[in-house]
């Protein structure tokens, strides 16, 4: 009955909210019910309708997928500075990471659902019901270890807000070691999609064991830089209290992390480059352009110039400890990042093909809708996450106040 | 129990369900249907076929000979490059033929002097006559490897090599997300982006369940040295659409087959033997 009182309170919360509230929620509907229209005619015409072909078989979607498991690892991973450096309020941070990292694992599995040729054969992937290779093929750990840590993400943020809704105190007993048991599986699960596409001998570029490293470190990289800029969001809209200190700190490892990333990047391209083998082609391809075709050329040089910037901005302590400078750091490493690992990693692990053949890919109109619908469509259940456990830890929305403010939820207190 | 109902409408999606649509949808895995449920599951692919295409199907299950694994050898000094095979292989094995045109061997040119490094291999050449001076022709198509990456990772075991070495794919259990493509050496796999399209007289109505039955869209193709045929005693089409006998097929396990022949006295390359996929696809020179 009481669980059945907070659902009703929950589903009543998410109906309610500011202007700007509604006014995002309905742009990221639009948003959406665009990607739909242009993935039911995928499903009805085929992936003939994006711009993949036999020669490059991934795109954009995967593009994407990896990306987002970067995001999701490195939402939680956010959790070990927080305990080290006393951020307060730790609990918040917690909660906000498992559910940034949970949405992100939400995108992920959709870009994989949409670049699938037959979701309605998805059962058979499914283990016990189908048939899951388990333990040969990558894709069947990345199966397992993406859902896992979807479930983990999930209970632990859930079983807190429940616990603080009730007015009680969550058993420490209990969520310290899920805590800590999702910071290695976010680890993991990076590492293993990494391994999806360095195990494959086939593909000289990706076939590099500096591969999970880098996938690592550009993680360290991203992530914090979405939960940056979403920390200042809610501390202005929500009053989530996160001090200005937290973020530079914050900042701080980023540049380290970034340091890292051009490092293990600076070294793949020295082994390369100086060793000059026929396994060049696709860095030359991505970086030069290869026979006349340069594609990729403006898109790479992008990533490198928006990656140095916001590694210089993160590295001076007067940019890295102004909120506007911080900002644009973090743009420049959300799209910077994107690209090199997106477009950046993917496209030219097929270029030149396996018998040498260049096909030029850029995703087209379709392919960006639908991405762009499930980028929307994890926003919304994110933002949705948050409409109900910022009031909760902000003690506005909880069980020994249900007789006071039963009818109209105070959704619109703003102030910090 | 409403609950249950509405899951499986759910599940199946909006389309109308007709019970061949829900059979089609639940069909398990075809290494483990027993010989009773393959019978049936031929009996309705070939309903639908009739169906769809107006012609009556001869779907063959036949499965492989003890003591057979089969080889292909390739005389790299009498290959002219004039594509004879790839249409032999497309006409055989009902392959789409445009948007998206599918084929399985490729036959790419290089300039003399150059053969491992396929780099400025020219895939669309297009000459009045061939040979053209100055270029050799390296056609390439499944090389059928007895460590197939393919098969190992693929997640849902829709592809595996027959115990007569033939590496087949159950289209009715991929689920199309290409992995075996990104991690094939050789180009060997295919996909069809849509709904192939064949022109129904050109249909091939002679197949086999894992071979050149006519594919769906989403779904990941190959080439199966003609398993339709093979397992018959007869050659693979290519071997027969061939005009300079470059073409050699035959059962490696058999010491007196011309494949061992081959192999034992002239100078033979596998493609990409660094891979260690342990090719069963003899490159040779015969001059």
């Amino acid at each position: 009955m009481e669980a059945w009182i907070f659902f009703k309170r929950t589903v009543n919360m998410v109906f309610f909210g500011t202007r700007a509230y509604y006014l995002w929620c309905a742009f990221l509907l639009t948003i959406i019910g665009v990607g739909v229209t242009f993935y039911l005619k995928q499903l009805e015409g085929g992936l003939i309708i994006t711009n993949m072909r036999d020669q490059v078989s991934w795109g954009l979607y995967i593009g994407n997928f990896t990306y987002l498991v970067g995001v999701a690892a490195a939402a939680v991973l956010l959790v070990i500075p927080s305990y080290i450096y006393h951020f307060n309020p730790i609990k918040e941070i917690v909660v906000l990471g498992e559910l940034l990292a949970a949405s992100a694992i939400i995108m992920a599995l959709m870009f994989v659902l949409a670049d699938l040729g037959r979701p309605d054969r998805f059962w058979h992937i499914i283990p016990f019901i189908g048939i899951l290779s388990f333990p040969n093929s990558l894709l069947a750990w990345d199966v397992v270890v993406l859902n896992g840590y979807l479930i983990l993400n999930t209970i632990v943020p859930i079983y807190i807000l429940v616990k603080t809704y009730f007015g009680k105190e969550p058993n420490k007993k209990f969520v310290i070691p899920l805590v800590l048991l999702s910071i290695p599986w976010a680890v993991g699960i990076h590492t293993v999609t990494a391994f999806l596409y360095n195990g494959l001998a086939a593909r000289p570029f990706w076939n590099a064991s500096i591969l999970a490293p880098r996938f690592l470190a550009s993680a360290f990289c991203s992530g914090p830089a979405m939960a940056m800029i979403i920390f200042q969001i809610l501390r202005k809209t929500a009053g989530m209290k996160i001090k200005n200190q937290a973020l530079f700190k914050i900042a701080e490892l980023m540049a380290y992390a970034m340091f890292i990333n051009l490092f293990l990047l600076g070294a793949e391209i020295f082994k390369e480059y100086y060793s000059g083998t026929v396994h060049l082609a696709p860095m030359e391809y991505l970086i030069q352009g290869l026979h006349g075709h340069h594609t990729l050329v403006p898109w790479i040089w992008s990533a490198f110039f928006l990656n140095i910037t916001a590694f210089v901005i993160f590295l001076v302590p007067k940019t890295r400890e102004n909120l506007v400078t911080l900002n644009i750091g973090s743009l420049f490493i959300i799209v910077g990042v994107w690209i090199e690992k997106g477009l950046g990693l993917i496209v030219p692990g097929f270029i030149p093909d396996p018998l040498g053949e260049i096909y030029d890919y850029l995703p087209n109109i379709a392919e960006i809708s639908i991405s762009l619908g499930i980028w929307a469509f994890g926003l919304l259940i994110f933002t949705l996450f948050m409409r109900i456990a910022v009031p909760i830890q902000r003690g506005d929305f909880s069980h020994s106040k249900f007789h006071k403010d039963a009818v109209q939820p105070q959704y619109d207190r703003i102030k910090p | 129990m409403m609950s249950v109902g509405a899951l499986a409408g759910l599940s199946l999606g909006s389309i109308s369900c007709s019970q061949v649509e829900v059979e089609d949808f639940l069909q398990k895995h075809f290494r483990e249907m027993s010989a009773e449920e393959k019978k049936q599951v031929i009996k309705r692919l070939e309903a639908k076929y009739l169906k769809k295409y107006g012609k009556k199907f001869n779907i063959s299950t036949q499965e492989p000979e003890a003591g057979i694994l089969w080889g292909y050898g390739l005389d790299i000094a009498r290959c002219i490059g004039c594509r004879k095979c790839v249409y032999g292989c497309v006409n055989e094995n009902n392959q789409s033929r445009k948007n998206p045109q599918l084929q399985w061997i490729r036959v790419v040119r290089q300039k003399k002097g150059s053969m491992i490094n396929l780099e400025n291999a020219e895939h669309y050449y297009n000459p009045e006559t061939v040979p053209e001076p100055g270029y050799q022709y390296t056609p390439v198509q499944c090389q059928h490897c007895e460590n197939p990456p393919c098969v190992r990772v693929c997640p849902v075991k829709a592809t595996w090599k027959e115990p007569d070495g033939i590496v087949v794919v159950d289209y009715n259990w991929c689920i199309g997300c290409r992995y075996c493509i990104a991690a094939c050496p050789y180009k060997g796999r295919v996909f069809n982006w849509a709904e192939p399209n064949i022109p129904v007289a050109e249909l091939n109505t002679e197949v086999h369940y894992l071979g050149n039955r006519p594919r769906m869209k989403n779904v990941v193709e190959k080439c199966t040295f003609c398993i339709q045929r093979v397992r018959q005693g007869r050659y693979p089409a290519c071997v027969e659409a061939c005009p300079t006998g470059t073409r050699k097929f035959g059962n490696l396990l058999d010491p007196t087959s011309e494949i061992r022949y081959l192999i034992e006295n002239k100078r033979t390359l596998r493609l990409k033997e660094d891979l260690n996929t342990e090719s069963k696809f003899y490159y040779f020179f015969s001059a």
